[in-house]
């Protein structure tokens, strides 16, 4: 079998970014940027299928600057075989990525598409299942256990006050949640190795697909500065500013 | 888990192993191979990229760059975009500032033909010439071991391995380090290496030198309204608010995109153990002169890192069998100009030359005495020798007339004489605190939020994080002694001196104990200098963890 995961090469989990003066977007200059966080348990997800010998091989693709092959290294470090990458410039909304998906889809053939449940950068949460629904294929969202059992994956999902189990026949797309697995730390051997894999790279524009935005951004502003935190001495305190300074209770 | 219980380690073989991408080691990896391109060489970087850990002024002497890159200026990707343009020196007292003319000062002081920018920035370039050039470059490896060959020589490095616990037990998805295992090993750690520490003492390096000496310097980034924005405009001053026999003093460096570095250095040959330098710098931004620049500004980064001040005495001897210390791990801090990264640059290409000198001739894990032979008499020891006697006269006569003095030897060595010979620099650093009772503790104003910030909030700027579960990586060799002294004669300056808020003091009597932040650690190796008690020793905490600096 074979899976494919995109990743996205998204702002460091641990950088600070500040919104331009003029609101219009991100500065993300000297900004350090790395493999979206939910891609990267989509791999090693992938990468312990491909141990338990569920999967034979596994292709990452990634849309974005020339940098995002990068993403790719990380990915390959942890396990994965082949790349692709997609050059397209500035941002690109979940659609017109979920359009290129179904474009590689269609040429590579996996029987199983494991996605992050959302980019740490918009959180849109929407790609996984824009692709889903392109491809007409069934989707899992929000995994925490994935098992393939034949032509069907069962997985457990995370859903509001607790799990639900599905069954899906292949080809399926899951989209991964935080608690799936913990990405194991790739050993320096397995980064040089990465950098000797394989990476075939197309441009956007070569897929022929619509990638017009939908969406226009008006104002990106950061959010209000929090006051600082006083101590209280007592309950019966806590309790009057709660009601008569907070007004919440 | 005891080590021997851990399974083996895999090895690596290379021809040249560098410990740190600064601009050091970035500078001896691109000369290797401009010089020996069929070399293999492998840096290792415990930042989570390069640049993550690089914090600086910074105004850079381009020296270094004109002999590593001749043509670097015909790069357009190059970060050295703002010339220094007007360069001020003042002398501050509580509400004034008094600029000293600039013929006043010797010419080796002058900033003409300097560039301001971020040094961070810079080694991210110089990272992507060495990758182009077939260096094999790790971030986020940090070098926890020094290796050693049977005849006692060098043979390199293990990286620390990833996945131990707070109890120092294997988690899932514990990865073993590797040994990277070569010909020569160079070590480029910067201000106070944790594996350079244990070369000078394994192989005595620091003999027949004076002692270490280091200042800490602290740094925030601002983003000023256009209308307070000079490019090109540099600022020193010393004086306040330091006291007279307290050494140190600030930079402000306007460049970028309406950007302006300020710091603020505190040699760590203090005295006074109620000393913050923290709070020295923000107390700083309150002077008119400062705050008429940052005034309605935007702090966006801030951070701290160990200076090396002890100069042409306290170089310590830089070769050892099978390696040697290049950069700020040997000290070549020019402390009058507070520049270090030319003379780190130029140590990277003149310690690569002599590896290649080596290579060529078949050698491997001998002494590179070359190198050793050659610095003193190199650019950097001609940089190094005239300044030698301004910081201890500033030690020993205290700012106003130490300062006078330092001037008057610099300019007299210019013409090529010192009325003072060669002045030792003294005790160590960790010795010269006095008891806390000799002196009131400071009271330092409070933060107001907008020029002036508390601890906390600032290493939230420095972007520091560690993997929570862990070891503590600074090490306090014996909790009693550290109470003895530390705590009780010296009233815990621990507390006051850490930028980052790491160690604290809490409870009473039976009760009382250190506590150690580990987890908010930038890096800076003060901790190491300063210690009272000689007791706490830095290391290596896994890799990629530690502050995440941009535009420092
Ligand atoms: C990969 C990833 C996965 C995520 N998954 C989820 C998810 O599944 N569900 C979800 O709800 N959110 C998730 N988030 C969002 C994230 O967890 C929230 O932004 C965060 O919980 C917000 O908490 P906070 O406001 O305390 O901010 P933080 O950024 O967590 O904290 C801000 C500051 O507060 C301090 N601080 C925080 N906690 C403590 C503490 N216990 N003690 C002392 N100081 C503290 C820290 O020093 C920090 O500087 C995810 C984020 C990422 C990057
Ligand atoms: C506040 C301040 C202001 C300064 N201003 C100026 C200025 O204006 N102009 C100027 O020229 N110089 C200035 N300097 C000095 C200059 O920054 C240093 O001389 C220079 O950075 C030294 O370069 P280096 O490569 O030797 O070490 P560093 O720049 O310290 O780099 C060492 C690198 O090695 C890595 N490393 C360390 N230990 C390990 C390990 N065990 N494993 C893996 N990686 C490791 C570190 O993370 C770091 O990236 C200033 C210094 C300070 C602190
Ligand atoms: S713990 Fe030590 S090295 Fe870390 S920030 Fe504090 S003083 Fe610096």
């Amino acid at each position: 079998m074979k899976i494919l995961v995109p990743v996205k090469r998204v702002v460091d989990a641990n950088a600070h970014v500040r919104v331009k003066a003029d609101g219009s977007g991100v500065d993300l200059s000297g900004v350090k940027m790395s493999i979206n966080p939910f891609d990267e348990i989509a791999v090693e997800e992938a990468t312990r299928l491909k141990e338990k010998g569920s999967a034979a091989e596994i292709v990452c693709v990634s849309i974005g600057p020339a940098e995002a092959a990068e993403v790719l290294r990380s990915a390959f470090a942890i396990g994965a075989d082949r790349g692709q990458l997609v050059i397209g410039e500035g941002d690109l909304e979940p659609l017109a990525v979920a359009k290129i998906l179904k474009a590689v889809i269609e040429k590579e053939n996996p029987q199983l598409v494991i996605l992050g449940k959302q980019a740490i950068d918009y959180d849109n949460d929407q790609t996984g299942q824009m692709l889903a629904g392109l491809l007409g294929w069934p989707q899992a969202t929000f995994a925490s256990n994935v098992t393939i059992e034949g032509d069907q994956v069962q997985v457990t999902r995370e859903v509001d006050g607790g799990h639900q189990t599905v069954r899906l026949r292949l080809p399926a797309i899951i989209t991964c949640d935080l608690r799936l697995n913990t990405p194991r730390f790739a050993a320096l051997p397995s980064i040089m190795k990465a950098k000797k894999k394989p990476i075939e790279q197309k441009s956007v524009d070569s897929y022929g697909v619509d990638l017009k935005p939908r969406l226009q951004v008006l104002k990106l502003a950061e959010p209000p500065r929090r006051k600082a935190g006083i101590k209280v001495k007592s309950v019966t305190e806590l309790l009057d500013k709660l009601r008569n300074e907070a007004g919440v209770i | 888990m005891s080590p021997n219980e851990l399974p083996a380690r895999e090895a690596m073989e290379f021809d040249v192993i560098i410990v740190g991408a600064g601009p050091a080691g970035l500078s001896a990896a691109i000369r290797l191979k401009q010089v020996a391109p069929e070399c293999s060489v492998v840096i290792v970087e415990k930042g989570s990229e390069v640049g993550a850990h690089i914090l600086s002024g910074a105004v850079i002497d381009p020296i270094g760059l004109d002999r590593l890159l001749p043509d670097w200026r015909n790069d357009s990707s190059h970060p050295l975009r703002q010339a220094v343009k007007t360069d001020r020196f003042y002398w501050l007292t509580k509400r004034r500032a008094v600029r000293l003319p600039n013929w006043f000062m010797p010419p080796l002081m002058s900033n003409h033909g300097n560039f301001v920018a971020s040094l961070g920035d810079v080694c991210r370039w110089l990272a992507t010439k060495a990758e182009s050039l077939g260096v094999e470059l790790y971030p986020g490896f940090a070098a926890t071991e020094v290796l050693y060959g049977s005849r006692g020589e060098v043979r390199g490095v293990a990286t620390g391995d990833m996945g131990v616990g707070k109890d120092g037990q294997p988690k899932p998805g514990f990865t073993r380090g590797i040994e990277l295992r070569g010909k020569y090993t160079l070590f480029a750690e910067g201000a106070r290496g944790s594996l350079t520490k244990a070369v000078i003492a394994k192989y005595a390096l620091q003999q027949d030198r004076d002692p270490p000496k280091f200042g800490i310097g602290l740094k925030e980034v601002w983003q000023v309204p256009p209308e307070q924005h000079r490019a090109g405009l540099i600022q020193h001053t010393f004086g306040w608010p330091l006291d007279n026999h307290t050494g140190g003093g600030s930079f402000l460096y306007h460049w970028g995109d309406n950007l302006v570095s300020v710091g603020f250095v505190v040699h760590l040959n203090y005295h006074n153990p109620w000393i913050s330098p923290f709070e020295e710098l923000q107390r700083f931004k309150t002077h008119p002169l400062v705050r008429s620049t940052l005034a309605g500004g935007k702090r966006i980064s801030y951070g701290a890192r160990a200076i090396t001040e002890g100069g042409w005495q306290s170089v310590p001897k830089l070769t050892f069998p099978g390696g040697a210390l290049i950069g700020c791990a040997g000290g070549f801090v020019n402390v009058p100009r507070i520049k270090g990264s030319h003379n780190a640059m130029l140590s990277g290409i003149l310690a690569a030359e002599k590896v290649a000198e080596a290579l060529a001739a078949s050698r491997a894990n001998d002494e590179l005495e070359a190198y050793e032979a050659s610095w003193r008499t190199s650019d950097i020891g001609r940089d190094l020798r005239k300044v030698r006697n301004v910081k201890p006269l500033w030690s020993r006569f205290g700012t106003i007339i130490g300062v006078g003095l330092g001037g008057l030897d610099m300019w007299t060595n210019t013409l090529g004489f010192s009325l003072f010979g060669t002045l030792s620099h003294g005790k160590p650093d960790n010795q010269t605190l006095e008891p806390a009772s000799k002196f009131k503790p400071i009271a330092y104003p409070k933060p107001d939020g907008k020029l002036t910030f508390d601890r906390l909030s600032s290493v939230f700027l420095s972007g520091t994080n560690h993997e929570a579960d862990q070891p503590v990586h600074l090490h306090v060799a014996d909790l009693e002694s550290e109470k003895r002294i530390e705590h009780d004669v010296f009233a815990g300056p621990s507390n006051r001196y850490c930028p980052a808020g790491v160690y604290e003091w809490v409870g009473e009597g039976a009760d009382l104990k250190l506590v150690i932040n580990a987890q908010n650690c930038v890096h800076c190796k003060t901790c190491d200098i300063k210690d009272p008690a000689g007791n706490i020793t830095w290391t290596a905490p896994q890799g990629g963890g530690g502050p995440n600096y941009t535009q420092m």
